[in-house]
């Protein structure tokens, strides 16, 4: 909150300028090939700032992971800058690339397939620490011992495999691999998606405790509405590819201005009896990405779509302070 | 051991790379058919390794007063048809088996497992257009005929047997491996591993190929079967071992035209072959499980 207000003091630790990523599809005849492309991240630009919690929620399917590696550089952009610390990575070479893999990490969803089977835990964890040299050799299994503690492990766990493990201690494995090389933003690409709602919020009190621990700033990538309200201090809602609202926390779950932000948020489950909240249904499914509406991408779904959403697409801006929508109404 | 764990016992952690081992160990004890090929497997190499020692007859010394004797006291599997001890000769083939088939599945392993990994992970031109098409190109001929041919053109002896057989067997490595490959490097611990900084070459080797080892162990030692196989029908064609060498192959042909009346010249030979690559399987898949630390 103190943060949102005075957000010229804080510096953008990261910040993506018009973010493309194209799958080509493999149509066509062997001669000719087919020009279609998935357009699963389309001209996407937002900032975070040191410190903050970013959060993005949309459906699945909408280019939430796809832009998670895409600013990790693990699949490269199509289009588009990605500026951590004011230089631009998407045009990094290898040998640079391994080296901001130390500031940058990123948590996969499925803790069983993140992991690789035939190593411990403690080889998969010294293996990292001792590939960027983050300590001296000798003092390689105190550091890993202490990184499993700080997960909430047993220090024993070292000489554990993954599949001695259950869900959630899998995730803080996880965890401890994007902290060994001691990063400062790290990417929780759907983190808790796969665990029980009980272990969900251990592994959210987890990554809170280490967020203030070692001042860590977080992309956290959800289709859950709840977790990402619980963690983030921003929320952007994506769509499509293409984010359609981003604003501070309190803004966008209170007053959300774009339709598909209200439609989505009207869909979280609520337990009080008082307010009886008005449901938005919408109409339809998701369009494919592979043939995105002209305009406005929502305009097929939208309630209140005009002509002009048809036609033309709509730009995204500010509308109050700190709030960026893109509808032609708000 | 005993000292090195001395240190670890006054912490009261047990060794882990010991507690490894022994579970290893563990795994590959369990499992009885493969202590059985593991103890055969070794029992061959050793005969191979001491043949001079322990033939009680020169096997290629021919005894024209005791042809086509059947088994006794003296010639334990009896005597073939120009009067050779079968004992003595079946021992000394072993030698020549055991070394083609691993040596032969040594070569293509050396030659497959390299350019499978390389054209899986990496994929793109070099993979699609000239491996794949080049490993199309050496399947499409029968193994046989493949082997003859190359064999014919490197000429006769073992060695180039070996070489000939091991050429043949490489490209159902490649594929093998570069198949695996592919189906790992999609997987989430492999692009954990390229966003934690980790060059090619170790997620590679350290990652992919110990997750790959099992269809690689399965693939080696069916190979080594068939390669003792190939080199036998090589040698039955005259491109192998050469005469008067003992060769399982070689006398497994010569045998068979006294099928009805010494059965045992082509029996024993036989049998051999069969125990060997039962045995290298049995214990190529105590190996394989082993190495997983999934079993427990």
């Amino acid at each position: 909150m103190q943060a949102e207000k005075k957000p010229q003091q804080q510096q953008n630790l990261l910040e993506i300028k018009g973010l493309k990523k194209y799958f080509p599809v493999g149509g066509g005849s062997f001669f000719k090939k087919d020009n279609t492309y998935v357009k699963a991240v389309d001209d996407v630009s937002f900032y975070v700032k040191q410190g903050e919690t970013l959060g993005i929620v949309g459906e699945s399917g909408c280019g939430k992971s796809t832009m998670g590696r895409a600013i990790l550089q693990l699949q490269t952009p199509t289009e588009g800058e990605v500026l951590f610390e004011g230089q631009d990575i998407s045009k990094f070479k290898p040998k640079q690339l391994r080296e901001l893999r130390k500031d940058i990490q990123i948590i996969f969803q499925d803790p069983f397939g993140s992991l690789n089977q035939r190593m411990t835990v403690g080889a998969m964890l010294s293996e990292i620490v001792r590939v960027h040299r983050i300590v001296p050799r000798s003092e390689e299994l105190t550091y890993v011992q202490k990184l499993l503690k700080d997960v909430g492990l047993n220090p024993e766990h070292y000489w554990r495999y993954p599949h001695e493990f259950s869900g959630g201690q899998r995730q803080r494995v996880s965890i401890a691999r994007a902290l060994a090389v001691q990063p400062k933003l790290i990417i929780c690409d759907e983190a808790v998606s796969a665990l029980d709602v009980s272990v969900q919020a251990q592994v959210l009190n987890l990554l809170q405790k280490l967020k203030r621990k070692y001042n860590l700033t977080y992309i956290f990538i959800s289709h859950d509405l709840s977790v990402v309200k619980h963690i983030s201090d921003r929320v952007g809602v994506m769509y499509l590819g293409k984010l359609v609202e981003l604003s501070d926390k309190h803004g966008i779950y209170k007053e959300p201005q774009h339709p598909y932000t209200q439609a989505l948020f009207s869909a979280i489950p609520d337990v009080s009896v008082q307010e009886k909240k008005e449901r938005m249904m919408l109409k339809g499914d998701v369009p494919s990405p592979l043939n995105v509406p002209s305009g406005c991408r929502f305009h097929t779904r939208c309630p209140l779509a005009t002509e002009q959403c048809k036609q033309e697409i709509p730009e995204f801006r500010e509308t109050k302070d700190g709030h960026k929508v893109a509808c032609h109404l708000v | 051991m005993e000292q090195a764990t001395e240190a670890n016992v006054k912490q009261k952690i047990p060794n882990p790379r010991v507690e490894m081992f022994k579970a290893m160990m563990g795994r590959f004890f369990q499992n009885k058919l493969a202590v059985l090929g593991g103890f055969f497997t070794f029992l061959l190499i050793f005969m191979a390794i001491f043949a001079s020692v322990i033939v009680p007859h020169d096997p290629i010394e021919q005894n024209y007063s005791e042809i086509m004797m059947s088994p006794s006291a003296d010639h334990w599997f009896g005597t073939d048809e120009i009067g050779r001890d079968i004992f003595s000769r079946v021992i000394y083939g072993a030698q020549v088996s055991l070394q083609a088939g691993l040596i032969s599945v040594g070569i293509a392993l050396a030659v497959g497992v390299p350019i499978g990994l390389i054209s899986g992970y990496y994929r793109g031109f070099w993979d699609e257009f000239v491996i794949m098409r080049f490993t199309d190109a050496m399947l499409s001929f029968p193994p046989l005929v493949l082997a003859l041919a190359l064999a014919a053109v490197l000429g006769a002896g073992l060695e180039n047997a070996m070489i000939a057989i091991g050429i043949v067997l490489t490209p159902n490595f490649i594929r093998l491996i570069r198949a695996e490959v592919i189906a790992h490097r999609e997987r989430e611990y492999v692009e954990a591993g390229k966003a934690s900084g980790l060059r090619d070459w170790r997620i590679i080797l350290i990652h992919i190929l110990p997750n790959t080892l099992a269809p690689i162990m399965v693939q080696a030692t069916l190979a080594i079967a068939s390669a003792i196989i190939s080199e036998a029908s090589l040698s039955y064609l005259g491109l192998g071992t050469q005469p008067p060498d003992p060769s399982w192959g070689a006398m497994l042909a010569d045998g068979q035209g006294y099928l009805s009346d010494a059965p045992w010249i082509a029996l024993f030979p036989g049998i051999f072959i069969f125990i060997t690559v039962l045995s290298i399987n049995l214990f190529g898949d105590g190996i394989r499980d082993m190495l997983d630390p999934k079993l427990k």
